[in-house]
């Protein structure tokens, strides 16, 4: 085997799992909060992608300068789900959970394809192609910015949620529910700002994800998919779990390059989903079911 | 005869063991209450019974037979049936078929189950409910209801979680002869009971248990002046503090 | 109820008719309608009446499609057999993850996943085996014959799609009427008071399965032979398995005539809406109606169209028959 290249890999999967952790610690705040799984999840990150696209070819405004702002679109996306079609399911049997949430990502994933039409967009970003040398290895310089903005807004997420009152109330009600209810939290505003904090969550991964890959309407699955596994490797609806998870899922899908074509990666990742739910199904780190 | 006999019986959850080492034993025709201050074990009892959450330790024996670590279907239908303290109706399905699941499992052909089925129900007392969806019945008759789709399966023994929890007055009178009419026909019944004067009315023995330990054992009247029984339901503190 | 079955026999009796004044356009839109109602039935034995929610149903139809494909092309085996042999391979592989899901007690939202892990691995090794066609797909000859599968023009189609569609609702009625049925039924309300009653709710599963996914993988075949062309991403993705499910949840689950009135009523929108848009250029539109719809369907009408259907029908016949 090759050490310069698993170390080129490794240093890779690495950051990228930053990212996915960032993506799998909002699915995992939804999950632990209401007990509901957002589908639609990939299908936010893309539409994030597509806002910072959006702020870059109409503004210029490079992504890492915009991430805030398309946190914030898409939180309040999240925030409009959330209010108008996800607090009414969530005592629904998950059949009737699932649903919804899997036509919103259609809607999303279509409305994708109305505005921004079929095609490939690598937008050219100030970084662009920019890398470091680093021994033998080199890095892009974008997928460093990445994972550090992402290891940030991970770590600011973390922060409003241990120190804010806020953020209290919203882990209070993800360890116990009808607790949070008896002691006077109001259980649907902290859904809301939990769906909308998920969601922000996905369009910050967007736009650290546009210099990354190229984006197109149908990339949705794939990360919704990516998000699954991250926390189910971490547990579900444990949050330090989604972070380690994603380094995880991206160390193991960047160094099975060294034995798969690079189309079969995500076969790495469907393979630890199923081994890992059925034999720890709490996740590695634990979490609740 | 003995139809159950618990040796043993050890289930923890984590740190905490919410069964220990109990033993007790259920003879033939007898009703047997199982009694004590919430968070003593009850349910977890009959999760071990039932084949819900097989016990780590000890054995259940069921009329001579071991029934530890077997599935909760295979249980029941050698004869040992439960009730759910939380009542389990299907509920999108008529009264009337959710007594025929249990009634199919030893009768394969549905009219004889319907019939059955129905004959059932006119002594719980829901024979006019028999096509209402169950979702559409107050708690008293989801009550009955869980307890007809019981003696549907033909039980020898069965295990009751709280059958009168939530009811008033009347109805519990109405539930205590219907399990009066239950065990006149052989059915053998140990029941967990929180209405004492259910478990007065029909049991002739009663196991009180405690963090999971048998702390008394004997006819009700007698446990009931059991001093270690009042303390673990009223409390050390208050008992002193009364002198 | 007598009206009710002389009303179907009249509406049966009017769909074998149609042919004979419908054009080509219009015969494949109804091909469309009976072969996703087809889809949402054999789906619905699962999902519907078992409970466990399936969103890797594509699966089973690549499977099927792929299997008899292969079959006729490298054997020259008809795809008459060759479907049989799909439907076998799928329940097949349903049974291997169906064990694992029920055995390891995978409930909820973790069967989801496990049915979407399933169908997205077998879509990555399906576009990797040269033999299958890798990413491009496989295109099928055009051999018109009986045996072969194949026909011209779409009337041959239309009534073996019905044929489908029919046999798929007779059956799913007598899994509903018989002890099966009433076992499923009871697995998909409440698992454990179906255990406290004595029913093995795993041997249940893995029956409703096996037979969900060897129904849904004749219809692999059926659509093959009908598209002529096999594309993993579209025979194995998700978007196939969520159009799939739309049909069945919006026409009423866990009903026999669900299925069917959800495609009476989505398909032809979905057909004549992208043809409408796409001309227009919003291709896509069509898509974003189907998930609104669907929300609307389950935050109002969360059991389905057909319970609206059913007080209606109750009424006219009711009201009939005391005349």
């Amino acid at each position: 085997m090759n050490a310069d290249l698993a170390l080129q890999l490794g240093i890779q999967g690495l950051l990228t799992g930053g990212i996915y952790g960032l993506i799998g610690l909002g699915l995992s705040l939804i999950f632990g909060v209401m007990g509901v799984i957002n589908f639609a999840h990939g299908q936010m990150i893309v539409m994030g992608m597509y806002v910072s696209f959006w702020i870059l070819t109409l503004f210029g405004i490079d992504p890492y300068l915009s991430l805030m702002v398309v946190a914030a679109v898409i939180f309040a996306l999240g925030y409009l789900v959330q209010s108008t079609i996800v607090n009414r399911i969530i005592d629904y049997p998950e059949a009737m959970q699932v649903v919804p949430l899997v036509s919103l990502g259609l809607i999303l994933e279509n409305m994708a394809l109305l505005f921004w039409g079929p095609d490939h967009r690598s937008p050219e970003t100030a970084l662009g192609l920019d890398a470091i040398r680093v021994g033998s290895a080199t890095i892009d310089v974008s997928r460093l910015m990445a994972f550090g903005l992402a290891i940030l807004f991970t770590l600011c997420i973390f922060l409003f949620l241990k120190k804010s009152n806020l953020g209290k109330s919203i882990r209070a009600a993800a360890d116990n529910r009808t607790g949070a209810i008896l002691v006077g939290i109001k259980v649907n505003r902290i859904n809301n700002i939990s769906f909308a904090l998920g969601a922000a969550t996905t369009g910050a991964a967007g736009a650290l994800l546009l210099p990354l890959m190229p984006v197109t309407p149908h990339l949705g699955h794939d990360f919704t998919l990516i998000a699954f596994v991250v926390v189910i490797l971490g547990g579900m609806g444990n949050l330090l779990g989604a972070l380690f998870g994603g380094l995880i899922l991206g160390l193991a899908e960047s160094l099975s390059a060294l034995w798969l074509p690079a189309t079969m990666k995500h076969l790495v990742s469907f393979g630890i989903l199923v081994v890992i739910m059925l034999f720890k199904p709490h996740g590695l780190f634990g979490g609740k079911r | 005869m003995s139809m159950l006999k618990v040796n043993h019986l050890t289930k923890s959850f984590g740190g905490l063991t919410a069964v220990d080492s109990l033993s007790f034993e259920l003879k033939e025709g007898e009703i047997l209450g199982l009694i004590g201050p919430n968070g003593a074990g009850k349910t977890t009892v009959f999760n071990c019974l039932s084949g819900f959450s097989p016990p780590d330790l000890g054995e259940v024996l069921f009329k001579g037979q071991a029934v530890t670590g077997m599935k909760p279907h295979a249980i029941c239908q050698m004869g040992l049936a439960r009730t759910f303290q939380i009542v389990k109706p299907f509920l999108t399905i008529s009264v009337l078929d959710n007594v025929m699941i249990g009634a199919l499992i030893g009768e394969r052909s549905i009219s004889a189950a319907e019939k059955k089925s129905m004959e059932i129900l006119h002594m719980a007392g829901l024979g006019s409910m028999a096509n209402t969806e169950a979702q559409g019945l107050p708690l008293p008759m989801r009550k009955r209801l869980e307890l007809a789709k019981c003696l549907a399966t033909d039980p020898l023994v069965l295990l009751l979680d709280e059958v009168m929890a939530g009811l008033n007055a009347t109805e519990v009178d109405e539930m205590i002869s219907l399990i009066r009419q239950v065990n006149s026909k052989g059915v053998s019944i140990l029941m967990i009971e929180h209405v004492m004067r259910g478990v007065m009315a029909l049991s002739q023995s009663v196991i009180v248990i405690n963090y999971g330990r048998k702390i008394a054992e004997g006819p009700p009247e007698q446990v009931v002046k059991d001093q270690g029984v009042i303390e673990a339901y009223l409390g050390k503190e208050f008992l002193d503090a009364q002198g | 109820m007598n009206r009710l079955y002389m009303f179907m026999a009249a509406a049966l009796a009017l769909i074998l008719a149609l042919p004979l004044w419908l054009d080509k356009y219009t015969l494949g839109i109804f091909v469309m309608i009976f072969y996703y109602a087809y889809l949402g039935q054999s789906w619905n034995v699962l999902t519907g009446y078992t409970g466990h929610i399936s969103l890797g149903h594509a699966l089973y139809v690549g499977i099927g499609a792929y299997t008899s494909t292969f079959l006729a092309q490298t054997w020259g085996i008809s795809p008459w057999i060759g479907m049989l042999a799909g439907g076998l391979l799928s329940m097949t592989v349903a049974l291997c993850m169906g064990y694992l899901g029920f055995r390891f007690g995978l409930r909820g939202v973790y069967f989801v996943i496990l049915t979407i892990g399933f169908a997205e691995i077998t879509r990555l090794i399906v576009s990797h085996i040269e033999a299958l066609g890798s990413f491009s797909g496989i295109f099928l000859d055009f051999n018109p014959s009986f045996i072969n599968f194949q026909f011209r023009g779409n009337m041959p189609y239309y009534y073996i799609s019905l044929g489908f569609m029919v046999v798929s609702m007779i059956v799913v009625r007598l899994i509903e009427t018989s002890r099966l049925g009433r076992f499923m039924i009871a697995t998909r309300e409440d698992e454990d008071a179906a255990e406290a009653l004595g029913v093995n709710t795993f041997k249940y599963s893995m029956i409703a399965i096996a037979i969900s996914a060897f129904m849904t993988a004749l219809a692999g075949t059926f659509y093959a032979n009908y598209i002529f062309y096999l594309h993993p991403a579209t025979l194995f993705g998700m978007a196939l398995s969520i159009e799939l499910i739309m049909r069945p949840i919006i026409g009423g689950m866990g009903t026999v005539l669900g299925p069917v009135i959800g495609s009476f009523i989505l398909t032809p929108l979905s057909e004549i809406s992208r043809a409408y848009f796409a001309k227009g250029g919003l291709e896509g539109l069509h898509l974003i109606l189907y998930g609104i719809l669907a929300i609307l369907v389950v935050l109002f009408m969360p059991r389905g169209i057909i319970v609206y259907l059913k007080g209606a029908s109750q009424w006219i016949f009711n009201s009939a028959d005391k005349k």
